[in-house]
């Protein structure tokens, strides 16, 4: 399964080094992972992409937190959380696929951001199911170039603590675990 | 008391800051943190440091022992540290001795090893210019460190330093590397040491869950045949009291991993020595026969566990440990405990009742005496085996005046037949290298050890060729005044370890094994330290005795019978209970002189 983390790190210089070479040599699999500042001067925030069972997520939070300059690591995959990342995907066009193309954006209420003769720029905002489909469409017409961001995510505002138990405790016994303490439990069994 | 005079007193209390440059930062900084002795070596980026050094040894506030390769440095500071469990140091300069720092520090890391290693830098101007003598020295030791700094700026500097040794010290240790620019140990800034180390995302103590312990001490209680696994933890956090305490009042026998050797005395009944890949076969019986199993301070390493699909499935597993990150890891506990063992194990013992487990430890008898019968060594009694030789390196110094000897020893065959054959009597008496299986190691940590503790008998048990690796080190001894580590060569004209699985894996294709080694009586002699070989069991102890009496260094080469295995052992991927034994004996009979207690 995959899991979104998020890590808020000290903003020190090759911290995103520690982070990725740790990831790299404990052998983690790392889909995507994105950093940029937070709301906190000082602090960066990383949101990565994990695939792999619950044991080996647990395993990547405890490493990530023994990084020094790491302050915080949290698994939201379980809390209803916004996720969304960014495509810009230059497609080739001409006078007959353009207002096919433009339709399709539209549909998939992506944007288009910059049109030449023979292409045109789309940028998408959305879940990675919609940015993938949206590509795999657009692939019929010709893909030039592409860029996308990894996954960027924020928890909901809702009663957290109360959901995040909820989904511990169910997560804690698909896992075997039947004596969580209460601290795990709480931070979501992480 | 009014406000201003808290104020008022809070403001005397502050230390004054102190203009110095950061040259003599490193060394004021060295003092306050309590250190008396660093490993290094010279050499262009660290020069002002270096210069610097020259009035605090003239003080005799430092003392620098010159190593001959900086990875002598590294594991000098690490033997320093494990035998005083206070930060080791080794400092040398950038790019080619830099980069053989990582080896030691690869050591220190993988056995918790506190160890702090400062390195020049070139210029901050010259950094990424491929600089003569540059490399990326926080890069190259990024996996090797728990953290590492690169200083660019003095004002930094001071903050860096209480850093380093707050991160190699607390909660579980490890190496910290601080590498220093050249032109920032020639600036002046301002040096006061009294600041508040603040790292939000470092957190070395976690809270212990007392509900956790209370379960512990309820499985342990209901038990009927619980088992000890006690690891490097015990000695780190200083528990081999309250452990022994537990083990004899809950009647628990105990089985430790290498690092845990001596965590209770190997002489108790209830200790079963080693376990794992050459551990005993009872005690690899015992993990696989417990119905609770109690790890302590260890990290379910595949040399202690075997096949990990097998490994002590009937048993219910408490995992006591510091590192959240080793829970689960290897093997998922059914009962983690985490924290700090000074603080969880007297918790437990709290709560610990008096028990008796007769059925439990007659069975385990049982399996002692059978593999007594079937693990005995194939004695040929007119053949010099490393066995005999560690036996009888024990006899000769359980007695002595200067109690008992710290044993280092390197990493191989004649690692495995020590933790075997010699009886351990405290948690610490053996350093080695467990989890890196660093050859070379012996030398240099036993110089460490005994700088640390002078007056102790320090012995280097050390294979021919892991001794090649940092033999050079042999000029320290001389060098700081006739240090008087003794040295036992097992040599068997093979890299013995690696010789053993190509017969017993690879068809006996012995491929870049045989290894020639030099008169290491006539290299000893070139260095100036007194040295005979031994070919005749018969000379063993005479040998020992000899270099206990010589003062000073004294060096021993062992000339031991060339193809000789470790038993018993665990084939790799094997569950530790499917060992392959000793050979049966065809003469069981030992030398004269030495009791057959095996």
């Amino acid at each position: 399964m995959k899991h979104t983390l998020i890590a808020w790190m000290r903003d020190k210089p090759g911290v995103l080094n520690r982070v990725s070479g740790m990831l790299r040599r404990r052998n983690f699999n790392i889909d995507s992972l994105q950093v940029s500042h937070s709301e906190t001067p000082g602090i960066s925030r990383m949101t990565f992409v994990v695939d792999g069972n619950e044991r080996m997520v647990d395993q990547v939070i405890s490493q990530m937190r023994k990084v020094v300059d790491v302050t915080r690591v949290e698994d939201i995959s379980s809390k209803p959380s916004v996720v969304r990342e960014l495509a810009l995907i230059r497609v080739q066009t001409n006078a007959e696929t353009r207002s096919d193309i433009v339709q399709m954006v539209n549909i998939y209420r992506g944007e288009v951001v910059d049109v030449a003769l023979e292409s045109m720029v789309v940028q998408i905002v959305g879940s990675e199911d919609r940015v993938d489909s949206l590509i795999e469409l657009l692939n019929n017409f010709g893909i030039i170039e592409m860029v996308r961001t990894g996954r960027v995510a924020v928890v909901r505002g809702m009663t957290e603590r109360k959901h995040r138990r909820s989904t511990a405790v169910w997560r804690a016994r698909a896992n075997g675990y039947e004596n969580m303490d209460e601290e795990r439990l709480t931070t979501g069994g992480v | 008391m009014t406000e201003a005079n808290l104020d008022g007193q809070q403001a005397s209390a502050a230390e004054e800051s102190i203009p110095m440059t950061g040259a003599q930062m490193v060394w004021e900084a060295f003092v306050r943190e309590g250190v008396k002795t660093v490993f290094g070596h010279p050499g262009g980026a660290i020069l002002p440091t270096y210069d610097a050094l020259a009035s605090y040894e003239a003080a005799g506030k430092i003392h620098h022992v010159l190593v001959r390769h900086e990875q002598g440095a590294a594991h000098m500071a690490d033997g320093y540290a494990r035998a005083t469990g206070r930060v080791g140091v080794c400092i040398c300069t950038s790019g080619p001795a830099a980069t053989n720092l990582v080896t030691g520090l690869a050591t220190a890391l993988m056995d918790s090893v506190p160890v702090v290693a400062v390195t020049g830098q070139v210029p901050t101007n010259l950094l990424g210019t491929d600089a003569f003598q540059e490399s990326d020295v926080v890069g190259v030791t990024q996996p090797v460190t728990k953290h590492n700094y690169l200083v660019t700026d003095v004002s930094e500097l001071p903050m860096i330093l209480k850093e380093a040794f707050y991160i190699a010290r607390e909660g579980r240790p490890g190496p910290v590397l601080i590498d220093i620019c050249k032109d920032v140990q020639n600036a002046t800034g301002e040096f006061r040491y009294d600041m508040t180390v603040d790292l939000p995302g470092f957190e070395p103590w976690p809270t212990v869950d007392m509900s956790k312990i209370q379960q512990a001490a309820d499985l342990i209680n209901q038990a009927e045949r619980p088992l000890i696994l006690a690891g490097h933890g015990i000695k780190l956090a200083g528990v081999s009291r309250e452990l022994l305490e537990m083990v004899e009042r809950a009647e628990i026998p105990v089985v430790t991993t290498l690092l845990g050797a001596g965590d209770i005395p190997e002489t108790h009944p209830l200790s079963l020595g080693m376990g794992g890949m050459h551990g005993e076969a009872y005690a690899n019986r015992a993990v696989q026969g417990c119905d609770v199993l109690i790890a302590m301070g260890m990290r379910f390493d595949d040399r202690i566990t075997g096949s990990l699909d097998r490994f002590a499935k009937q048993a219910k597993i408490i995992h006591f440990e510091l590192d959240k990150a080793e829970v689960g890891k290897n093997v998922v506990p059914d009962l983690p405990v985490i924290g700090n063992l000074g603080e969880t194990l007297p918790a437990l013992l709290s709560l610990i009742e008096q028990r008796k487990h007769p059925d439990w430890l007659a069975e385990l008898n049982v399996w002692r005496e059978d593999s007594g019968q079937t693990d005995i060594i194939n004695y040929e009694v007119d053949e010099l085996i490393p066995p005999y030789v560690i036996r009888q390196l024990w006899h000769s110094t359980k007695d002595t005046e200067r109690g008992p000897a710290i044993i280092v020893t390197d990493v191989g065959q004649h690692q495995m037949w020590e933790s075997q054959y010699f009886v351990h009597e405290f948690s610490g008496q053996l350093l080695t290298s467990g989890g890196l299986g660093t050859m070379g190691y012996a030398l240099p940590a036993a110089i460490g050890a005994q700088m640390a503790h002078p007056d102790r008998l320090v012995w280097a048990v050390v294979g021919d060729g892991g001794f090649q690796m940092t033999l050079q080190e042999l000029a320290v001894l001389k060098q700081e005044r006739d240090l008087p580590v003794k040295i036992a060569i097992i040599n068997n004209g093979f890299l013995g370890m690696v010789r053993q699985w190509q017969q017993l894996f690879y068809e006996r294709r012995y491929v870049g094994t045989p290894i020639v080694a030099p008169d290491f009586v006539k290299l000893a002699d070139a260095y100036g330290i007194p040295a005979l070989a031994v070919r005749k069991p018969e000379d063993v102890s005479g040998a020992f005795k000899q270099a206990l009496e010589t003062p000073g260094p004294f060096l021993i080469d062992f000339r031991v019978k060339e193809e000789l295995n470790v038993y018993p052992m665990v084939a790799s991927g094997a569950a530790v209970d499917q060992m392959i034994r000793r050979p049966k004996p065809a003469v069981v009979q030992g030398f004269s002189g030495v009791e057959p207690s095996w």
